[in-house]
């Protein structure tokens, strides 16, 4: 039986294993973490559905924990890949035909942002802990309250060459719609501003989502990129920014703020790049053959990518190109 | 007192804070759509005011939503009620409507 090393347990990984298992081809998971799910173990819904995370990593789950032919490693790392041997953290070696890059992306530090207070002043928060928040199923300023205005503010770490960030990263522009219509759901009362540069509602319901959020739950959105943040005398967080569409300045204080933070690639790539004679883009993430008839293969036989790897991607999107990536395997199988 | 000539500008800032929204909200209550507006600007650009004087719709109303009333029923008095803006908005706002009815709130501004 032919085997396949796949580096990352997220959703990637896990679900290029369970369809290589279908396609009768065994597979190991290498996770640095002690439990799969990556990144969406933390989230709490997807848009544009609100579908909770746990149910589409539920459901992941047991069919990895059912498929034929899939061992995990949990809590070690590949410290060295070839297409046919990857050896890890522990010393073990494990022989395989092809091996699988998940390794997904790094969240944006928002504190690199000096400007918009991380970490600085009290309820500045990221959209990542503002689901860490509604999993918690509180949302409560820091003195207790409840917060009565809250902004919203888009691109944090995209979009930005002052953070060497040239790129899109697709999915907050619709997390934050998603995330304005979950507060003002919680906080029917509360004013909900979203900062924009452009809106990018690129998928099925997105748009619909979004002008649900406009009409039907009163979200304002203002064009323009925040500027700066103080604090105020009373506790409070001023913003500056332009209404662009009105092309005057605009000032308004809030209690809340909530950073959109971008999808950053890892660190580790560039080391990948140059170890094992892969390439990376401009970004940071690495690069595919091409964007069409070879966008899961590296420009190294044998080797694959699946998933954030190469690009900001969606849920979605993400276990449609693991799919793609086992086919593609067992394609380049046959013709070995 | 001798004048050098010297004066101080109004601020150009939007104040959010101290900007009383209150007509803005019952605006934005009476006629949700107008929330829609992602400002293309496809009403301005087919304005026959707009094409012969400085109106500019969408700018207008955006103000208003930010509680920024100085001047907009003036300015909504340069629109004939065409109505040419309600055909073109890609997102079906009744902006002929929002027209009447930011002038029937700010009949007072």
């Amino acid at each position: 039986m032919k085997h396949i090393v796949i580096i990352g347990g997220g959703i990637a990984g896990m679900q290029c294993a369970v369809e290589l298992s279908s396609l009768g081809i065994s597979a190991t998971v290498i996770e640095k973490e002690h439990a799969t799910g990556g990144k969406l173990a933390s989230w709490h819904r997807l848009f544009p559905s609100f579908t909770p995370a746990e149910d589409v990593l539920g459901e992941l789950r047991l069919k990895f924990a059912k498929a034929a032919n899939i061992s995990l490693r949990c809590g070690v790392t590949a410290t060295e890949i070839t297409p046919r041997k990857v050896t890890l953290s522990t010393g073990d070696e494990l022989e395989c035909d092809a091996v699988v890059l998940a390794t997904g992306f790094t969240l944006f530090d928002a504190r690199i942002k000096e400007e918009y207070g991380y970490g600085i002043y009290d309820n500045v928060v990221t959209s990542a802990d503002l689901e860490d928040m509604f999993n918690r199923g509180e949302i409560v300023l820091k003195n207790g309250n409840k917060p009565r205005r809250i902004a919203l503010l888009h691109c944090v770490g995209s979009r930005d060459e002052k953070v060497c960030q040239r790129h899109c990263s697709k999915v907050c522009c619709v997390t934050g719609v998603k995330q304005a219509i979950e507060l003002k759901e919680m906080f029917p009362t509360a004013d909900v501003f979203n900062f924009y540069m452009d809106i990018r509602m690129f998928g099925p319901g997105y748009e619909e989502m979004y002008r649900e959020a406009q009409v039907k739950h009163n979200v304002h959105f203002v064009r323009g990129r925040i500027s700066e943040v103080s604090p105020t005398i009373d506790g409070r967080l001023q913003l500056k920014a332009e209404d662009t569409l009105t092309g005057r300045p605009l000032k308004m204080s809030v209690d809340m703020l909530v950073l959109l933070v971008g999808m950053r690639a890892n660190e580790e790539n560039a080391e990948l790049a140059a170890r094992y004679g892969l390439q990376c883009q401009e970004s940071g993430f690495m690069k595919p053959q091409d964007n069409f008839m070879h966008n899961v293969e590296s420009n190294v036989e044998g080797i694959f990518y699946a998933g954030t790897i190469t690009s900001p991607k969606s849920v979605g999107e993400t276990l449609n190109e693991a799919t793609t990536v086992a086919l593609r395997i067992k394609d380049w199988l046959q013709k070995q | 007192m001798i004048n050098f000539g010297f004066s101080i500008n109004k601020p150009r800032v939007i104040d959010i804070d101290n900007n009383n929204l209150r007509k803005s909200n019952e605006i934005i209550l009476e006629m949700p759509e107008l929330q829609a507006c992602i400002g293309c600007g496809s009403c301005t650009a087919s304005c026959t005011a707009g094409n012969l004087t400085d109106f500019n719709f969408r700018k207008v109303h955006t103000l208003v939503r930010r509680g920024e009333y100085q001047g907009a029923y003036m300015e909504l008095n340069k629109c004939m009620l065409c109505g040419k803006c309600r055909l073109v908005c890609p997102r079906g706002i009744n902006t002929r409507g929002i027209v009447m009815l930011i002038k029937r709130k700010l009949g007072d501004f």
